[in-house]
């Protein structure tokens, strides 16, 4: 931590002004940002219900590329999801106090991102409007979920994470909440955080047992995130296609997850840091820590696109092989070369220190690496089922429109409710911050 | 109605070794308020290990037991599907719904379990009206302390807390 946030004092005003003294701050890339944001969550709606409308026709789906940038979106936005629970919980498990900075807007990327992610399936089936049928109920007809269905799986996959990250997100809001009530000086603040800060007094008895809850959580939530993750593998590898029906599939895919995650981190802690002016607070360290796990993650990425190909060739089956073969020479060729560009080679820069210690290096490679990760998702519903073991129903996904405005709406839904969130709530875990001061001190 | 000495102190290492010295002064260590946890308190205030953990566990296990009985029950009595030959209670894969919704379940519980421990939600409480506590949720580490009976001890032990590094010394009745 930077001099500026040295004392408790200094990490509650920095913490604390965005909410308590909006007035110091410019807040006119805000206003841009939300008005933005705002539009584009507009045109998320009017896609949906001009999907609702029409049907999936809309999009560039097809009778052979049955799941297109839906899917993607679907495995992209959750891979988004489950990366903050995951940092959040394993930097805790593992001690790794500097995760104090980052965590707060961590576990709040997970909640809208994950719920984000859950809007994709439902949107791609043919009838959204069942979409309850998978939940179990006792009903007129008589119908039941199908408990071996890996779309089951996902259901309650995902509604159990989302469920599980508002509570670990909100645990951890409650001692800073009576923080921020204790500051106020309106009497409308002082009584929506004292509402929400549920009366936390900062009592030794009730930190104990806090403490172990908060703990417990963090040890709940790394088998639940890894668990999603591999559902979602598991979605494609309980299948019977050439390249999708693999084991190593849930823990790629977990992999995956927090590579892509992290690099979504990274862009808005450098947004949150410039916009609220909190350089103390999360320094060019944080940066450098975490473009050392890029890099770590994408040598993994990359020893696991390595085993597919060793898995095909090794597998002697001709569709295994004949996928590869299609990913380097067929239609979507230089989708794949980009994401073996955007993933693979391109964080080799973060061998080099001052790669790392540049923010701005670190906050374009990992956009980037994001931008890999999402056409990764896309080869792998592409290519399959573009080339599945019938040549006769070998089709070209060609998306529509439809299917790029909806993509990038979305994200404009995540920006949105990221702003609101940085009005309304501290996007700085400050007792843990606080914490991390004192124990440094004592070292 | 009972008397308490509030005592401030800036330090959370002052504060632990003036609790640790309160009984020298007839003072009892009734609690602490503090910015984040302190970790000698609670073996300080004689706080027994919290059983929360437990209640998680069988919290979350009751969520497991229900989500395995709703799908052996509809799966094998009351929509029995021939799936390929497979069981009709195909346990394999009937983990997956209990293990997600049982972790949910032992964070809900967790959480329940947290709030009747701590008395929360408890959105008035005296000590809220103690404009010094306001600092205990920020920057400053409080000490309740029982005062022993007698004017002369009491203030003896609020010049000792002034001593040991106490920025302020209060008086309150909760």
């Amino acid at each position: 931590m930077q001099p500026a946030a040295r004392s408790y004092e200094a990490v509650n005003e920095l913490v604390s002004r965005p909410l308590l003294k909006p007035e110091e701050l410019n807040w006119k890339f805000w206003w841009i940002a939300f008005m933005a944001s705002l539009a584009a969550t507009a045109l998320m709606l009017v896609c949906i219900l001009w999907l609702f409308t029409k049907g999936v026709g809309l999009w560039g789906v097809n009778t052979t590329i049955v799941w297109g940038f839906a899917i993607a979106n679907y495995v992209w936005w959750i891979g988004i999801g489950n990366a903050g629970t995951l940092i959040s919980a394993m930097l805790l498990l593992m001690r790794q106090h500097w995760r104090a900075s980052i965590n707060r807007f961590a576990e709040a990327m997970t909640i809208f991102a994950a719920g984000i992610a859950g809007l994709f399936p439902i949107l791609h089936l043919g009838r959204p409007l069942y979409f309850y049928w998978l939940a179990p109920y006792p009903n007129t007809m008589a119908l039941w979920p199908q408990w071996r269905s890996a779309l089951v799986w996902d259901f309650w996959a995902i509604l159990s994470y989302i469920l599980f990250s508002i509570l670990f997100w909100y645990a951890g809001l409650i001692p800073d909440l009576a923080c921020m009530r204790d500051r106020a000086r309106t009497r409308g603040a002082r009584f929506w955080f004292g509402v929400f800060a549920l009366g936390w007094r900062g009592s030794a008895h009730h930190w104990q047992i806090y403490h172990v809850y908060h703990t417990t959580m963090a040890c709940l939530g790394v088998p639940l995130v890894v668990t999603l993750h591999s559902v979602v593998g598991m979605d494609f590898a309980a299948s019977l296609m050439p390249g999708w029906s693999e084991t190593i599939y849930p823990p790629y895919f977990v992999v995956g997850a927090m590579y892509s995650g992290f690099t979504m981190v990274i862009a808005l802690a450098a947004a949150v840091r410039w916009g609220f002016s909190l350089e103390a607070l999360i320094t060019v360290d944080h940066f450098e820590v975490m473009a050392k796990i890029l890099l770590a993650a994408s040598i993994i990425m990359s020893l696991s696109y390595m085993t597919e190909w060793f898995g095909a060739w090794y597998s002697g089956a001709h569709e295994e092989r004949s996928l590869v073969a299609y990913e380097f020479e067929g239609h979507y060729r230089a989708l794949y070369y980009a994401m073996l560009f955007c993933n693979c080679f391109l964080p080799q820069i973060f061998w080099f220190k001052a790669a790392r210690r540049s923010i701005a290096v670190v906050v374009v490679v990992g956009l980037m690496i994001n931008i890999g990760m999402w056409i990764e998702r896309i080869n792998i519903v592409w290519m399959t089922l573009s080339h599945g073991y019938a040549v006769s129903m070998w089709r070209i996904f060609h998306p529509t429109y439809w299917d790029y405005l909806l993509m990038f709406s979305s994200l404009g839904l995540f920006a949105l409710l990221y702003l609101l969130l940085c009005r309304i709530a501290p996007i700085v875990s400050m007792h843990e911050t606080r914490r991390l001061l004192s124990q440094g001190a004592q070292q | 109605m009972t008397k308490m000495l509030l005592a401030q102190f800036t330090q959370p290492e002052t504060m632990v070794a003036a609790a640790r010295k309160s009984d020298q002064f007839g003072c009892r260590l009734a609690d602490a308020f503090t910015p984040f946890p302190v970790e000698e308190m609670p073996e300080l205030l004689g706080a027994d290990s919290t059983s929360l953990r437990v209640y998680m566990f069988f919290g979350g296990l009751i969520f497991v037991v229900a989500a395995y009985a709703t799908e052996s029950l509809s799966a094998v009595f009351l929509y029995p599907i021939n799936s390929g030959g497979r069981p009709l209670n195909s346990w394999p894969t009937f983990v997956l719904f209990p293990f997600a919704i049982g972790i949910f379940g032992a964070a809900l519980i967790g959480f329940i379990v947290l709030m009747i421990k701590t008395g929360l939600p408890r959105l008035h409480h005296p000590l809220f009206s103690v404009e010094l506590l306001e600092r205990a949720t920020q920057n400053h580490f409080i000490l309740a302390l029982e005062p022993p009976r007698g004017a002369a001890l009491e203030a003896r032990a609020k010049v000792w807390l002034r001593e040991a590094g106490a920025v302020e010394v209060t008086e309150v009745e909760i």
